[in-house]
């Protein structure tokens, strides 16, 4: 048994931010110090206004190897983006 | 009518527990038990750091009311000998293991926050003003404190002997904090200073209600050091303060005036 503290990964709403963004990952032995943890580690210079902390175990991530058949299919297939259509100069933030 | 220097050496007290601690925290720097605890134990230091400036800043403003100049911060924390300190003999005392240095931060916050919260409350707008900036720093101060003294006394056995052992070894410094000079009474009867006799209740029950949790065994007995007026409000040191304040002042007194 690894007497390790389990990792977490931190994500923090930003003053202006409007959703958690992850930031890095820690060590704490449960979700309450984590969330302590990340206050000193992560939100020194005034960083957040919210932190949600999520063990990093319990987080099932796509595999790079499979990268291909998972991302390359949209690649060519350009007619999914919007961009064939022409934009009146008046609508703003696009 | 208190005078001046009275409320010169009120902020000293204020401001030297402040800093005493501080440099006490600095100590773990790098040896922190984990890189997380290390980082969130250095940040109360600096809060508190930060809190013995304002107090020095103003005990400057006030001295130059009564000697010929005030000093400013740097001459007040590395330009003075331990005779001069006027810091409570807890926050000098040596980390030791986590344990230790959870327990001294744990006396001392619960301490801190009461007072701060009377502070606030000074006619003295100054004091009032560092107060009421310095409480919001302590209320995270003795929520981390606590729960370590939790976490640990209600651990393993190893961490909860480790915790009743420090506990009970600086138990005999805490009588001091709540022992009353001449000069925090005179002040405390003009509303400007607070009369630390009166925080002994609250801060006892706190103690008491945190270290069942803890499974932990409160101290009892009633000596204590720094008592019957021997303590550190009055310069009165144990030798550790000295070894800490010639590594603190060393680049002060060897290169006096050095600026980064």
């Amino acid at each position: 048994m690894s007497n390790e503290w389990p990792l977490w990964e931190i994500f923090i709403r930003s003053q202006h931010g409007l959703a958690h963004k992850h930031v890095g990952s820690l060590h704490a032995p449960d979700a309450e110090m984590a969330i302590k943890n990340s206050r000193d580690v992560y939100t020194r210079r005034n960083e957040g206004v919210s932190i949600w902390v999520v063990k990093s175990a319990d987080i099932t991530a796509s595999s790079p190897g499979e990268k291909e058949p998972m991302f390359e299919p949209s690649n060519s297939k350009v007619y999914r983006h919007p961009t064939f259509f022409p934009m009146p100069d008046e609508v703003k933030h696009i | 009518m208190s005078s001046d220097r009275q409320l010169f050496d009120y902020l000293l007290c204020l401001g030297d527990s402040a800093l005493v601690l501080s440099q006490r925290l600095g100590e773990w720097v790098g040896h922190g038990p984990v890189l997380e605890e290390d980082i969130a134990l250095t940040n109360v230091g600096l809060d508190l750091l930060g809190q013995a400036r304002l107090w020095y800043a103003y005990a400057g403003e006030v001295e130059a009311r009564f000697a010929s100049a005030g000093r400013g911060e740097d001459a007040l924390a590395f330009l003075r000998d331990s005779g001069e300190f006027r810091n409570l003999l807890l926050v000098e005392r040596p980390n030791g293991n986590y344990a230790d240095t959870m327990a001294r931060q744990f006396y001392f916050d619960h301490w801190h926050r009461l007072l701060l919260a009377r502070l606030v409350q000074s006619r003295d707008a100054r004091i009032a003003e560092i107060a009421a900036k310095s409480l919001k720093e302590v209320a995270y101060h003795v929520e981390r404190s606590t729960d370590w003294v939790i976490r640990l006394g209600d651990g393993t056995d190893e961490s909860h002997a480790k915790m009743q052992a420090a506990i009970d070894e600086l138990w005999m410094y805490t009588g001091e904090m709540f022992d009353a000079v001449e000069t925090e009474i005179a002040l405390a009867d003009e509303k400007i200073g607070c009369d630390v006799r009166a925080l002994a209740e609250p801060w006892q029950k706190t103690v008491a209600d945190v270290l069942a949790e803890a499974t932990l065994v409160i101290p009892m007995g009633t000596w204590m050091q720094g008592a019957k007026g021997r303590g550190g409000k009055q310069g009165l040191h144990s030798e550790e303060l000295g070894r800490m304040l010639a590594t603190m002042q060393t680049l002060q007194r060897s290169y006096p005036g050095a600026q980064w």
